[in-house]
């Protein structure tokens, strides 16, 4: 029995060690490319350098499609947690009719396909005569992101403690104050997830914004249609930077809440 | 409830507004998701019918109400269909393997690294997506390590390479979509009660038993879960097939993608895009049926 659970516990642990392997190897790869002296071209290892990470912006256009990306993700992002974050609460706070239709309204985009998604915009965008481009890629962004906040925002709202409102409302706090001193700041660290949440999503995307991006480039689509002839190393030092900041986001926000709670 | 339980009874003239409230807390967000998802649909919907100008530019179409588009995007690419439902089933398949157990060990064997390794799951996707498939696509190609390994160790001949494969499409695939099985599967065992687990033991359970009559159908949630998450993307993808894949590896995606940029073909992009989304759509209603778990959203 002892030699089945040690060899048990194990496996699992070897399991782990595998897939967590496997998960980052790419990921080692982007970032061991990064240093590498390689040109225009980062197909092959050529000799280490500091180069890339000291001149990130380097390669011609790839600090304007980082630009483009970043202002999307920003401006989708604010007004996705702002629609989202009202829808959640309306849902998680309270009854009114029409309520399965409107879960199935968030539902539909995340069961959709990105590609239908984005070409479905883009034929609309099309026949009213709308050009695509920033606004539209804000747009699209938006919408598939509102989805994301909802469900995040809401399972937060849900977790909550009915009591602390409560006793709020018993101190002789009015609805307004119950909500902004107690309600508020509780569903804030779901917020703040949400909203890290979309940025991804929309920094990230390429096939919708593809789609209706026109001329605009953003870097998920830099990063496409340089593959046809090599990436530039800089991509490689911009994608890393990505990752070491958003692990950096992600562990403050969790030391900061762990210190809160105590 | 507690709202109206402490509100309720002093302020009536309010009441109105509070049933007002929620309606307006939706309206923006659903004023939006009407105008940039319903509407495309039903535009979508009607392109799908229409037929080119008898002598207009390319580009230019019609309504003709014409059903027979629908029939003739299926016929003409009937193979890129099954190939996407295909690789999405074998891509689900697969994560399911590689997640349930990484899930698992965090949920119940890490201790106080539980939250770390949760945020190393979710941390390679903060590197693009397509610079990860393309990091894949040189590994696996022909300047990479691993070909000359399998090679050297013949596992695969002299001949065979990995890249431009259905093998590394469905590689491709497994990986972009591993968080979105992994956090499911990782928040429904993580709600689990271990004295559900330690009951199954002292009732002379052995662990397999254990896992087979507690563990996994206490974790069905979450891999209905998963396995949507996963599933609906990869069926719809075309990044993957079009960087790791050859012409015999197109999924209705990349179809999709070049009626509409390159053929201007409306119409048949537009059907295509209709079955796949119903076709989606029934597969999911179906196994969430089956599954008996509604509670998704």
């Amino acid at each position: 029995m002892r030699i089945t659970w040690w060899f048990r516990k194990n496996l699992i642990r070897v399991y782990m060690v595998l897939g967590f392997t496997y998960l980052f190897i790419p990921v080692a790869y982007t970032f061991a490319f990064s240093f590498n002296n390689g040109g225009k071209s980062n197909l092959v290892w050529k000799g280490f350098t500091l180069g890339n990470w000291q001149n990130p912006c380097g390669a011609p256009d790839v600090c304007v499609a980082l630009g483009n990306s970043i202002r999307v993700g920003v401006i989708s992002t604010v007004l996705a947690t702002v629609l989202g974050t009202l829808i959640a609460f309306a849902i998680g706070r309270h009854q009114f009719k029409g309520r399965s239709f409107t879960n199935t309204l968030i539902f539909l985009p995340m069961a959709t396909p990105e590609v239908v998604l984005g070409a479905s915009l883009l034929a609309m965008f099309l026949n009213l005569g709308i050009n695509p481009g920033f606004w539209p890629v804000v747009i699209a962004h938006v919408m598939f992101c509102i989805s994301f906040v909802v469900v995040t925002v809401k399972a937060r709202i849900a977790s909550l403690d009915p009591r602390l409102e409560q006793a709020a409302m018993d101190l002789y706090a009015n609805e307004f104050e119950t909500f902004r001193k107690v309600t508020l700041p509780l569903v804030a660290p779901g917020i703040a997830g949400a909203a890290l949440l979309a940025f991804s999503l929309s920094f990230d995307d390429f096939i919708i914004t593809n789609f209706n991006s026109g001329t605009l480039t953003t870097f998920p689509k830099f990063v496409y249609v340089a593959s046809a002839r090599g990436i530039p190393p800089q991509a490689n030092v911009i994608g890393s930077a990505m990752f070491f900041l958003a692990l950096f986001i992600v562990i403050a926000g969790q030391l900061v809440s762990r210190r809160k709670a105590r | 409830m507690a709202f109206l339980h402490a509100a309720g009874s002093k302020v009536t003239s309010l009441k109105e507004k509070r049933s007002l409230l929620p309606y307006l807390l939706l309206a923006p967000g659903m004023l939006w998701l009407f105008t940039f998802f319903i509407l495309p649909i039903v535009n979508l919907a009607q392109t799908s019918t229409q037929t080119p100008l008898a002598n207009g530019d390319t580009g230019s179409y019609e309504q003709t109400f014409r059903f027979a588009n629908y029939i003739d995007a299926f016929v003409d690419n009937k193979e890129q269909f099954g190939r996407s439902f295909l690789y999405a089933f074998l891509a689900t398949a697969l994560a399911l393997a590689i997640a349930y157990p990484l899930a698992y060990g965090i949920a119940f064997k890490s201790g106080k690294y539980k939250n770390l390794l949760l945020v190393l799951v979710v941390a390679p996707f903060f590197t693009s997506f397509l610079l990860r498939t393309i990091a894949w696509k040189q590994i696996l190609g022909e300047e990479g390590p691993v070909i000359s390994v399998f090679r050297g160790l013949h596992i695969i001949g002299e001949n065979t390479s990995l890249t431009a494969s259905s093998f590394a499409v469905v590689t491709g695939l497994t990986y972009n979509f591993l968080p979105f099985m992994t956090l499911p599967l990782y928040a429904s065992l993580e709600r689990i009660d271990p004295r559900t687990m330690e009951a199954a033991g002292d009732l002379y359970a052995n662990a397999f038993t254990t896992f087979r009559k507690v563990t996994l159908p206490l974790s069905l949630p979450g891999v209905v879960a998963g396995t949507l998450l996963t599933f609906i993307p990869a069926a719809g993808d075309y990044v993957n097939a079009a960087i790791l894949g050859n012409p015999n590896t197109k999924m209705l995606g990349n179809v999709i993608e070049s009626r509409f940029f390159k053929i201007v073909d409306y119409p048949t992009a537009a059907a295509l895009s209709f079955t796949l989304m119903t076709a989606i759509l029934i597969l999911v209603t179906i196994y969430i049926r089956k599954a008996g778990t509604e509670e998704l959203v």
